[in-house]
């Protein structure tokens, strides 16, 4: 019953988006004003509909509804709540729903927190959101319906894949669709500017809380993946380059680039045709991850013909979302015209270059995403890599990180490098003496690594100078000072914090070089010394689990002849589907983890131990984390309030506020 | 000339959105993967057999030949065995088996329980003679013409509709060759 | 690639490089850790040989070590697996006319994108006074102003 109820309230949601995509537009473009206000009420309907429809699959996974062929497929009645839970997202038709769950959140809180945008503008934006949804919606109804019965209903459920019952990968996807679906904010901004034919600072300022909600979901779905193929997969690896992982990371490197080239329109009131451009690409990318990954075609063109309806649908949406957007830019798009003048060395001239490392950056992960596949159409199979990325994408990130610091040290309009550089030579000494003492205790070795924390320590050292800068610390008394950084805008601190986290991060990842690894055969009782660590096999016994059975070693860790602490890495059989997956036992620390996986073996031959000594890896998603959090401390930033919810009675006639309504 | 630059994308874009829609309609098999070998010599393998005696290379010659790789753990093999008896029993083609990773009692058994179509079985213990052949996993079939050049493999097992529509003209276009 | 996974899922499972496998020089050893970095494991997702617990993955790490024990150099223990399983087994591309585009595009995109920059840094000229009413500048001015320096 609630699955047709659930049914039925999708077929609504799409009729609304219908209504939603067209009616605004019209009145718009006649100004009418009741027919504009039809975008906010089909909105908030078409948001209702969706959670609805929701509801009836997460209650269908609950209740262990097995009429539905879905809950058949992805779930079991012995699973722990919170797999059944993200079971409604672990597979494709219920993830195209959480999908448009939070496409329509978007719409719906446009539709609330935009009462101050003009009316013309907020209507065509809801339209522009209605279209993407009504597109997704119809999607799901015609080739992906998640609410299909069995009769009759089988007694049990298949179960999801051992692998992915895990707390990191269940709230993975979440995250990681916020960041896709909140780009479409600022893509239908951007395609209403389009339609209108004007872009200005007041333009910006509405879309940059948006596109940096998107950017801060992104960060964070990207890190926790990272984090979860870091202690899932058994070997400590935390960044693959695999298409999946690129998928994400393609909106991502161009999301970030939009959120500064939003900056420059905003203050400088330049920069608009771009920016506009960055805005349909991130989401653009977006859809392509999604979609293209979900259909597997990423990996294999073939994919798209195991399901050819799929795949000729998901091409038909990618033609008219971004050919249609791309197609209306290159008409609108040469009318707008930049305003404020700026020299090649200031803030503008930072942003720019900036911008243009980050889209080459995304042009050079799509490349070698679609290359393989490129090659493939030709009959040709070839592989790219790692060392691919190595040689083109990580060099292209260092000119950027070393601007990193110097960028926000510029004035706008004509910027003084000299002076900037002065102010960051305590930055570039401390960043010199972390090179120099890395060469030198690392016996010159790993050169490229220690350079890679030279350049962290530079970037958070430039980031404290630029706030000491703000703050004229130690050039007034400390109390003015004092009073100067409580003053600072939230968004200021923001990018300190983002920028700080970005260091974090690439400290992080430089020091994976400095990783230590022993792989021995062991029996109880013997042990392996690594980085300082003495760790000794006691026993290795039998673990029953639910569904597995589970060989755990107990290891015994000593440093510096005492005892502290013992580590229990699993090696877990899953009785039904025959797979073995490694339960890894990570000692996690500021300074270093711990990380050991137990292999194959038995009581005669020893047991495969393999340890890891890996110097702070954590802080790459320390960092992650911090860089999102600055996202956040600058969406409180009260200027974002004053643009997004001041219902002062200023405002003007020709941008009504639809406050009133 | 100001306004070509805003056409880029757009044409970037279509260009990419064509590309996929060919592969989309291309209409290729999914499971071909063309291995790195067509055309060229079959690799050089002296074999222990299941029977007695030894499985070369050098009895490849002369004759069309299919080699099929399996192994009794494989279930997929399972599925295939009788398009394979099918071949050799019905098609009268060369059919020869090589034992991937596998003990030789049970692939004895294996082909005792499901009928043998192999006229020789090679044993391939340590899987050497798989990776010289380039291969993914078992099942695995080659074709191998009469100067003992491959000429088509197929990853996984040989469908009926597979051995009909490809394998067999091929076969019999090499034959009268 | 789902069909690869699936054939993989028969194989016996085994670990990424065992204490059986390596070689008794450390120098070789390394050598054998480099190269099987930039091996792409042909029947996984994505993984090189190092990482991979596919029972195929090991097997070529024991022909590799074995090629590279024999006397080959780097190129030459690359070649013999290229020759057997092509050029999917390198996850580093060979540089060659049909790659030029993979290996020279990033930075052709680059300088594509500097030039771009450069000529709109160039032709960008004073403001024509922005189109908008009295109305909306008051209520920017007003906005800006919210906004300490």
């Amino acid at each position: 019953m609630f699955i047709e109820l659930g049914h039925f309230a999708l077929a609504l949601a799409l009729c609304l988006a219908l209504v939603q995509s067209i009616v605004p537009l019209a009145g718009a473009a006649r100004r009418l004003s009741g027919w504009m206000a039809v975008g906010r009420s089909a909105a908030l309907g078409q948001f209702a509909m969706v959670a609805l429809s929701f509801a009836a699959l997460t209650h269908a996974y609950v209740t262990s509804d097995f009429s539905v062929s879905n809950v058949v497929e992805n779930s079991h009645s012995a699973k722990p709540m919170l797999y059944k839970i993200s079971g409604v997202w672990g597979n494709h038709e219920g993830s195209m729903l959480l999908w448009v769950l939070i496409l329509s959140l978007c719409g719906a809180s446009v539709a609330v927190f935009g009462s101050n945008l003009p009316r013309e503008l907020r209507a065509r934006v809801l339209a522009v959101q209605g279209m993407v949804a009504s597109g997704f919606l119809l999607f799901i109804l015609a080739t992906s319906n998640p609410f299909t019965r069995v009769i009759p209903a089988p007694a049990d459920g298949h179960g999801l894949n051992p692998v992915l019952q895990d707390p990191g990968l269940a709230f993975h996807p979440p995250f990681l669709y916020l960041g896709y679906v909140g780009s479409s904010v600022a893509f239908a901004f951007a395609v209403a500017a389009l339609i209108e034919g004007r872009v200005d600072a007041a333009w910006a300022r509405w879309v940059r809380p948006w596109a940096l909600v998107s950017w801060c979901a992104l960060t964070v779905g990207i890190a926790l993946g990272s984090w979860w193929a870091y202690y899932t997969l058994g070997w400590g690896g935390w960044w693959f380059w695999d298409p999946v992982e690129n998928a994400s990371l393609l909106p991502w490197l161009s999301g970030t680039a939009l959120i500064h080239s939003a900056i420059v329109v905003e203050r400088r009131d330049t920069m608009k045709s771009w920016t506009i451009l960055l805005a349909l690409l991130t989401f653009g990318l977006a859809l392509v991850g999604t979609f293209l990954v979900r259909s597997g075609v990423l990996s294999s063109v073939h994919a798209f013909a195991v399901d050819p309806a799929r795949g000729v649908f998901i091409l038909v949406l990618l033609i008219i979302a971004i050919g249609g957007s791309f197609t209306l830019y290159a008409w609108r798009a040469p009318a707008m015209q930049g305003g404020g003048l700026f020299a090649p060395i200031s803030r503008e001239g930072a942003l720019v270059l900036n911008n243009l490392l980050l889209a080459t950056a995304t042009g050079t992960v799509l490349l070698g995403t679609l290359y393989p596949l490129f090659m493939d159409a030709f009959g040709l199979k070839i592989s790219v890599g790692p060392p691919f990325y190595n040689r083109t994408f990580l060099p292209l990130m260092t000119p950027l990180l070393v601007a990193m610091a110097v960028g926000p040290l510029l004035a706008w309009k004509r910027g003084d490098l000299t002076a900037a550089l002065q102010r960051l030579w305590m930055a570039f000494g401390f960043a010199l003496l972390v090179v120099l003492v890395g060469l030198y205790l690392s016996g010159f070795h790993a050169v490229l690594a220690i350079l890679g924390l030279g350049l962290s320590a530079w970037i958070a050292a430039g980031v404290l100078a630029e706030w000491g800068e703000r703050i004229r610390l130690f050039r007034l008394p400390l109390h003015d000072s004092w009073r100067r950084a409580a003053g600072l805008p939230r968004a200021a601190y923001g990018m300190s914090l983002a920028h700080f986290g970005m260091a974090v991060l690439v400290a992080g990842v430089s020091a994976s070089a400095f990783e230590q690894e022993r792989i021995e055969s062991l029996r109880p009782g013997d042990h392996i010394d690594i980085a300082g660590y003495t760790l000794t096999l006691r026993e290795v016994r039998r673990v029953p689990g639910p569904n597995y059975v589970a060989d755990e070693a107990v290891i015994e860790v000593k440093r510096g002849g005492a005892v502290i602490d013992e580590m229990h890495p699993q090696r877990r059989t899953f009785t039904v589907q025959r797979q073995t997956t490694a339960l890894t036992a990570i000692r996690t620390g500021l300074s270093a983890d711990l990380y050991l996986a137990l292999g194959e073996g038995d009581a005669q031959a020893g047991w495969v131990v393999r340890a890891w000594h890996k110097p702070i890896v954590s802080w790459i998603w320390l960092g992650a984390l911090v860089m999102a959090l600055g996202g956040v401390v600058s969406l409180t930033d009260r200027r974002w309030r004053v643009g997004v919810a001041a219902r002062k009675p200023a405002a003007p006639t020709s941008i009504q506020s639809a406050a009133a309504e | 000339m100001r306004r070509l630059v805003f056409l880029v994308p757009l044409a970037l874009f279509l260009g990419l959105a064509g590309w996929f829609a060919a592969a989309l309609f291309s209409g290729r098999d999914p499971r071909e993967l063309p291995s790195a070998l067509i055309d060229k010599p079959a690799p050089d393998f002296d074999l222990p057999s299941l029977a007695e005696g030894r499985l070369s290379s050098q009895s490849l010659r002369g004759q069309v030949t299919v080699v099929n790789f399996f192994a009794s753990w494989c279930a997929p093999c399972r599925v295939e065995h009788p398009i394979l008896l099918r071949m050799a029993r019905q098609e009268k083609i060369r059919v020869i088996g090589i034992a991937y990773k596998d003990r030789p009692e049970d692939s004895r058994r294996f082909l005792a329980e499901l009928g043998d179509p192999f006229l020789t079985t090679g044993i391939d213990r340590d899987g050497r003679t798989g990776i010289d052949f380039g291969l993914y996993g078992v099942p695995e079939t080659y074709v191998i013409d009469k100067q003992g050049r491959i000429r088509k493999r197929i990853v996984g097992p040989v469908t009926p509709a597979l051995l009909d529509r490809e394998l067999l003209p091929l076969l019999r276009a090499l034959e009268r060759s | 690639m789902r069909f690869l996974l699936a054939l993989f899922l028969f194989a016996a499972p085994a670990w990424a490089v065992l204490p059986d496998e390596r070689l008794a020089d450390p120098a070789l050893e390394a050598r054998a850790r480099a190269l099987s970095k930039e091996l792409r494991c042909v029947v996984c997702h994505n993984e090189s040989i190092d990482d991979s617990n596919a029972t195929l993955a090991r097997d070529i790490r024991i022909v590799l070590r074995e090629r590279l024990a024999a006397g080959d150099s780097d190129g030459q223990a690359k070649a013999y697996l290229v020759a057997r399983y092509g050029d999917f087994v390198l996850l580093r591309p060979p540089v060659r006319a049909d790659t030029y585009l993979l290996w020279f595009g990033p930075f052709a995109l680059l300088a594509l994108g500097g030039a771009v920059a450069f000529a709109a840094q160039r032709r960008r000229k004073p403001a024509a006074p922005a189109p908008l009413t009295p109305e909306e500048q008051a209520r920017l001015a007003a906005l800006l102003r919210e906004e300490p320096k």
